[in-house]
């Protein structure tokens, strides 16, 4: 059974593009953050993900064709118009566009592939993580970081982290 | 230790650890009670980004506070949810619940079995609310599916019913529930966690009155809601969570915190605007009883059965209503749900009716005679006398309670002292039987009048 509140889907299959060692190393060493599908409007999901990443110190990029900038970030049309390279490219879009925005992550040299809640492509997940990329799927970066590094112990979620450990950061 | 931890450590290393990290600034074991109304703010964009729950930060203990925090995910992580609100009390948590779901007009389904109180309370809210009610024999489910409608938001039931001992068919009628698109709420005080977690069954939302078992001690008055995490709330039916709130500057809380949006909805909106929000003190006194839940509860479930099994030999008995007894309709139930066992509270009926039932409660020493239940403490009530005394005995029947029933919740104290004390009792109503007899010859004895029996 799911961990209550870790994603959206029961499929069994998603536990491989959930791995805690993954996560935690994408989240300690990633300092660029695409964000393919974020919106300018600061109600939207995609927009709390991106403000939380800018104040625990993730430069966001924005992608997103409709719109200049975001967050006070340059927005691009799509990631192969970014003129740098980036660490995480985190995918708010419809499934079916995943695989090729798991393409555009390839040719652009990203290091991991991160599919938000509800956002399942087991196909763009193996075009990602045949080129060596690493996947997570179906779970949000937001929270991945409020779990292990963050606060979210503050408001009665359930991290399902354990600890007699007096530094608890990682 | 690394591991992916909550979900693999076991039952009792969560009852002890989830929810409490040593403090970091001070290292501190035991959890600090913070005592504290409101908390500073780093600097004004801070303070922006936790009043627009951008990020997550204590602002005012109404709302948030670290110490109730570590109780709320302690109760989280032994139900398997993905977190938790704590509310002043179990009531109020249901309320939380209720006001969070429902709109004028709206239709709750709810086993008519319910803890008194939640009766009372569904009755009043729906009075006062204009919302729509039906009570449901809870163990028939074709009750439950022809009772709900297009209007129907809730479905409510108990793990084990107070104080008749019905165990709820949990998978079954959570079935119903999301067939109708309906979360299934489950209130488990009396199971705890330790015996049956609802949301393994399919259940959406688990409600507890923290008094109870969870803390253990009679001290303190609490409660907490569960979610599963799991519940659809973009279904069309939850206008309510899903559409763009007006309180929060149109901010949709399914759509924005996807698995979260229940719980933020019902800690940012209900909690703030009903304000009644656990104590820190509260919680720390309830988190040094759910530190010992797994081992009360087992000493708990083998007293109450020693004593139902003893009081169902006693000849001033007729019937001995415990859902875990052998001869119990509601074994298959306990065999799927209640593995470890079926509580500790139950109810008998004693011979002679309302008269004996003061002189029983007169007669005890050691059980403490108080309208509470799931403390350290054997406690006894006789409802015909006390909760439901205004109730002639047609309606005491209706409410599955006789003249001459006893509620007992059975405490951890020694099993041999605890019959010791129910035989005193015991004996007093027999007294009163014979002397009734005597005085009164023409009239039936209340042990063979039929309707005292159902």
């Amino acid at each position: 059974m799911r961990l209550g509140g870790s994603g959206t889907s029961d499929d069994p299959r998603i536990a491989e593009y959930q791995s805690r060692r993954d996560i935690l190393e994408i989240l300690r060493r990633a300092r660029t953050v695409a964000v393919v599908g974020l919106s300018p409007d600061e109600l939207r999901a995609s927009n709390f993900v991106g403000f939380y990443l800018q104040r625990h110190g993730y430069r966001v990029v924005p992608v997103n064709p409709r719109t200049e900038d975001i967050l006070g970030e340059r927005s691009y049309p799509s990631i192969a118009d970014i003129p740098f390279p980036v660490d995480v490219v985190d995918v708010f879009r419809r499934p079916e566009v995943v695989p090729a925005i798991a393409e555009e992550a390839v040719a652009a040299g990203a290091g991991t592939l991160w599919l938000q809640f509800g956002v399942i492509s087991f196909e763009g997940a193996e075009i990602g993580g045949r080129a060596g990329l690493r996947v997570v799927m179906d779970r949000c970066l937001k929270v991945e970081h409020a779990r292990y590094m963050g606060r979210m112990h503050w408001l009665g979620f359930n991290t399902w982290q354990v600890t007699a450990r007096r530094a608890w950061s990682v | 230790m690394a591991a992916d931890q909550g979900g693999e450590l076991g039952f009792d290393t969560r009852a002890i650890h989830a929810g409490q990290r040593p403090d970091p600034y001070t290292g501190a074991r035991a959890v600090p009670i913070f005592q504290t109304t409101s908390y500073v703010f780093e600097d004004t964009d801070s303070a922006a980004a936790y009043f627009n729950l951008q990020e997550y930060g204590n602002t005012y203990s109404r709302i948030m506070n670290p110490t109730v925090a570590a109780f709320e995910e302690r109760v989280a992580s032994l139900e398997g949810g993905a977190g938790a609100v704590a509310f002043a009390s179990g009531l109020a948590a249901q309320a939380g619940i209720l006001f969070t779901l429902l709109t004028p007009g709206d239709h709750i389904v709810a086993s008519q079995a319910l803890y008194g109180g939640s009766i009372t309370q569904l009755k009043h809210l729906a009075r006062k609310l204009a919302l729509d009610l039906t009570f449901v024999e809870p163990d028939d489910s074709e009750a439950w599916r022809k009772a709900a409608h297009d209007r129907t938001k809730v479905f409510f039931g108990e793990t084990i019913g107070n104080p008749a001992g019905n165990v709820l068919d949990i998978e079954a009628i959570a079935a119903v529930a999301h067939e109708h698109g309906c979360p299934l709420v489950v209130d488990s005080t009396f199971a705890t966690p330790y015996l049956c977690r609802p949301i393994e069954w399919g259940a959406d939302i688990v409600v507890h009155s923290a008094t109870k078992f969870l803390g253990g001690h009679g001290t303190s008055i609490g409660g907490v809601v569960v979610d599963s995490g799991r519940f659809d709330w973009s279904n069309g039916r939850f206008p309510v969570v899903a559409d763009p709130s007006p309180a929060y500057h149109g901010l949709a809380f399914h759509e924005t915190f996807g698995v979260y949006g229940f719980l933020m909805k019902l800690r940012a909106e209900t909690l703030r605007d009903l304000g009644a929000a656990m104590s820190p003190m509260n919680a720390f006194l309830f988190l040094l009883g759910v530190e010992t839940l797994s081992l009360r509860m087992q000493r708990h479930v083998q007293n109450a059965l020693g004593v139902a099994r003893w009081l169902r030999e006693q000849p001033g008995v007729l019937e001995v209503r415990h859902p875990g007894l052998e001869e119990s309709p509601y074994r298959p139930l306990v065999e799927k749900y209640l593995p470890l066992g079926a509580g500790a509270i139950f109810t008998f009926e004693l011979a002679g009716g309302r008269e004996a039932g003061k002189k029983f409660i007169e007669a005890l020493q050691l059980w403490s005679h108080l309208a509470n239940v799931g403390d350290a403490r054997s406690l006894v009530i006789h409802p015909a006398t006390t909760t439901h005394r205004q109730l002639a005995d047609p309606e005491l029947a209706a409410a599955g309670i006789g003249p001459g029933t006893i509620r007992l919740s059975v405490g951890l104290e020694n099993l041999t002292d605890l019959l010791a004390d129910l035989e005193r009792g015991l004996s007093a109503a027999a007294r009163l039987a014979t002397d009734a007899t005597v005085a009164l010859p023409r009239k039936p004895s209340a042990a063979v009048d039929p309707e005292v029996v159902a």
